[in-house]
């Protein structure tokens, strides 16, 4: 079976525990981050960065080297604000992302995680393309505690949606909107057109607070490609990292991170409605590299 | 430096096989290939393997056999070496992909069970809706069984799928937690035999690969339904994980099959390779859309291919002959010879073509479409719909007789559809064009269409090379006549009775033809002005 913990304990083990480091070390990094997904491009640059510290430093000691490793990650994933502003009212949500990434799961976690800060939360069910979304977003919307505005109709434009959730939060005084949409591959043009109406029609009534693009952690270089159409048509503000709680470790999130200039903000990993969590720089690399 | 690297990879070659191209393009017009060109070569295959997401002990392998083949004797002796690799790449692809296409087994004594299993958010659920509505297309009466109690309203959904396919679906349990998938599944068999359903097709919980109680959960599925075939569900877009993913279910379950889904997105290859290298079982379906049609067996030759950039010809021929009426297609192709082609044939054509899927999702089969992601991107196929409108605001009569169409009728055509007299006229100046061209076609003449060339590898049976004709006085925008062909090219081939090879309409804009101009010449068919 696969390794339990989250993290690349288990590829980096054999190299620190040899006494010097050697070529094979450079090679089990190597191994080890390109298995991680961070990619060949960021994998390149960080071996690089790396024999150039530890010529520096003259070390041969692979405890050494598993230091730097921490700390160049989190130097390099710490670049960016993680925070979420959330301080419209209502603070509108817009949750965008590919199919399967988990956005409607990540909407019940989410609200449920400002449920316990004591915000008062409506979901838009604006998916109403998949079969019985709605009905899978009502379901976290109850564990959560939330309300939940759904589609008067089968097949009701999404926009419309969005619009009523809004309409909601605004005559009941509803602190914070997260809308959920549609999961729609990046490739297709009408569907991603789609998306931009739905945040025109949603900017027309308040000023959007985040655009939360969620990201599968088990996801490889694609994610870039992924965040790129997702940015040119939904202004995304901050990533949202899921299912961290499987074997993949995510790495291409860093070169998404660099690329866009676009934060992590929160991380799943989990299927439990607690299991959502902010995004730590500092644990991430920790988990990471151990 | 580095920067400008990755830039490249990222923006201009999404894609392996925009990378493979691009790597071979320097390869195809040397004549010799020294020991320094196949690393080269290989050294970029591997950076192309690993940014697509194969994983890194395949890529090892792969490159490593393919070095080896390119640098022995069997490249050296052959006449055009860089072609050799091509030809070693492809073939290394193909054999990795699993070779031979797998049908689905079926049971001898039915009902024949399948069960599906992978990861949350792979895609099962649409997945099994896809199945059925395929197995019930091929005569087989199947019924769905929704055994993933887990999910919020996963069974909902199957039910909602079931009911778009036309198939039963058979859910004792509402789940969202409550209720025994292992009992559900095994009831639903026995509940087919009484009902006489040939087919169980059993969706279960998306499961991590980590997580051993829902493994042995599926586990005990497949102990108590025993099926014939476990269909391992997974995400084309899956990263490196896919090993580790595919090892767990493969030890947990597991499987007799691979469906590789989401292939409709820009991130093709990769898993696949991995998964079928590591596991050794074949992939067996392909689902590329949101849609319940959106789903086909997979070809290991022609995702090799794909890979390669030599186009997916084979799916696309298959797809227009599906969508295309043969009767239809006989009056259609009976017209261009008698010269009575008319508008509304024109309209009927175009309706067909849309049937067959999205246009832009047809362009990117063609060999070398690769290269013109970009154009792709923007091609508007609303255009069609645009064009839809004009013809349908013609009277009968000037749908049959163009040349009636004068100033004033332009004018009432032009209002009563939403458009300009200009995008009138231009679409009346195309049809003519179109029908000129389509009736050299169906004379049994090939239009001004530049040759394939030898394609490396493409060896699959049926396919005609292209002979290169004079130039013709309308050159210049081959993938004009390319879409042309397309929308015919079944039709014809349906009329000569299929002593054509199947291909022949299809062999178009080889490896260094498609350009912007081509493209926008398609738009242009399509009503852009």
């Amino acid at each position: 079976m696969a390794e339990r913990s989250w993290s690349l304990k288990g590829a980096l083990r054999g190299m620190f525990a040899k006494p010097t480091i050697d070529d094979e070390t450079w090679d089990d990094l190597e191994t080890a981050l390109i298995t991680a997904d961070f990619g060949p491009a960021v994998t390149d640059e960080i071996v690089e960065e790396l024999h150039e510290k530890v010529d520096r430093y003259r070390t041969t000691d692979p405890a050494d080297l598993q230091r730097m490793l921490r700390e160049t990650l989190e130097e390099r994933l710490a670049r960016f604000d993680p925070t979420l502003h959330l301080s419209e009212r209502p603070a509108v949500v817009l949750v965008v992302g590919v199919n399967g990434v988990g956005k409607t799961t990540t909407i019940g976690k989410f609200a449920k995680f400002l449920r316990n800060y004591d915000r008062s939360v409506v979901v838009g069910a604006a998916d109403t393309f998949r079969a019985a979304a709605v009905e899978q977003l009502a379901t976290w919307a109850q564990r959560a505690d939330a309300q939940i505005v759904r589609p008067q109709q089968e097949r009701q434009d999404p926009a419309s949606v969005a619009f009523q959730t809004i309409e909601f939060a605004k005559s009941h005084g509803t602190e914070i909107v997260i809308v959920d949409t549609a999961g729609r591959l990046h490739t297709k043009g009408g569907l991603m057109d789609e998306l931009s109406k739905i945040k025109r029609v949603v900017e027309k009534q308040a000023p959007i607070a985040e655009v939360l693009l969620v990201l599968d952690a088990t996801t490889g270089q694609n994610g870039l490609a992924q965040a790129q159409a997702f940015i040119e048509h939904a202004g995304v503000t901050g990533l949202v990292l899921t299912k961290l709680d499987g074997s993949a470790k995510g790495g291409f999130v860093l070169a998404v991170q660099e690329r866009t200039g676009l934060p992590i903000k929160l991380v799943g990993q989990g299927e439990g409605i607690g299991d959502l969590t902010g995004f730590t720089p500092h644990v991430f690399a920790q988990q990471l590299v151990g | 430096m580095r920067s400008s690297t990755i830039d490249t990879t990222m923006a201009t070659f999404g894609t392996l096989s925009d990378r493979l191209t691009e790597t071979f393009k320097n390869l195809r017009t040397k004549g010799k290939l020294s020991a320094s060109d196949v690393d080269g070569t290989v050294r970029e295959i591997r950076r192309a393997l690993l940014d697509a997401d194969v994983s890194l002990d395949v890529v090892k392998q792969f490159t490593a056999t393919v070095r080896e083949r390119a640098l022995s004797d069997e490249v050296n002796q052959a006449l055009n070496p860089a072609q050799q690799v091509v030809q070693i790449v492809n073939e290394e692809l193909i054999g990795i992909l699993g070779g031979q296409q797998r049908r689905l087994e079926f049971a001898k004594n039915p009902p024949t069970v399948i069960m599906l299993a992978g990861l949350q958010g792979a895609g099962k659920t649409t997945l099994a809706g896809k199945l059925a509505k395929w197995l019930k297309k091929d005569g087989h009466t199947p019924m769905l069984v929704a055994a993933d109690l887990q999910r919020p309203n996963a069974v909902t959904q199957l039910q909602v799928v079931g009911e778009q396919a036309g198939v039963p679906v058979f859910a004792p349990e509402p789940g969202n937690g409550v209720g025994d998938p292992v009992r559900v599944a095994k009831d639903a068999v026995k509940q087919a035999e009484r009902q006489q359903h040939d087919v169980v097709v059993i969706d279960t919980a998306g499961r991590l690969g980590i997580d051993a109680e829902l493994m042995k959960q599926a586990s005990d599925i497949r102990k108590a339904t025993n099926p014939d075939e476990v269909l391992f569900v997974i995400d084309a877009m899956i990263g490196q994980d896919a090993v580790n993913t595919a090892k767990a279910f493969q030890e947990g379950v597991d499987f007799t099959g691979v469906v590789l889904t989401k292939l409709d997105g820009d991130a093709r290859g990769g898993a696949a390779l991995s998964i079928a290298s590591i596991t050794g079982r074949p992939i067996i379906f392909a689902s590329t859309g949101e849609g319940l049609d959106d789903f086909e067996p997979f070809h290991p030759d022609r995702m090799a291919s794909r890979i390669l950039d030599l186009g997916d010809v084979l799916t696309l021929i298959e797809q227009a002959q599906q969508a295309f009426d043969e009767e239809e297609a006989r009056k259609v192709a009976e017209k261009f010879a008698t010269d009575s082609f008319t508008l509304d044939d024109f309209l009927k054509q175009m309706q067909q073509l849309r049937n067959m899927g999205s246009i832009k999702k047809m362009i990117g089969m063609l060999p070398g479409a690769g290269q013109m992601r970009q154009q792709l991107d923007q091609f508007d196929e609303k255009e069609i719909v645009r064009t839809e409108a004009i013809i349908q605001s013609m009277t009968p009569s000037e749908r049959h007789n163009p040349k009636l169409l004068n100033g004033s009728r332009r004018l009432r055509i032009a209002k009563g559809s939403g458009m300009t007299v200009t995008d009138v006229n231009q679409l009346v100046q195309r049809f003519e064009q179109a029908s000129k061209v389509m009736k050299t076609v169906a004379k049994g003449g090939v239009p001004n269409v530049p040759g394939m060339g030898p394609v490396p590898g493409a060896s699959y049976g049926g396919r005609k090379q292209q002979k290169k004709k004079g130039k013709s006085s309308r050159s210049g925008n081959p993938a004009k006549r390319a879409a042309e062909n397309a929308a015919i090219a079944a039709g014809t081939n349906a009329a000569s009775a299929g002593g054509d090879a199947g291909g022949s309409g299809f062999g178009i804009g080889g490896q260094n033809a498609p350009s912007g101009d081509e493209l926008a010449a398609v738009q242009k068919l399509f009503g852009r002005g």
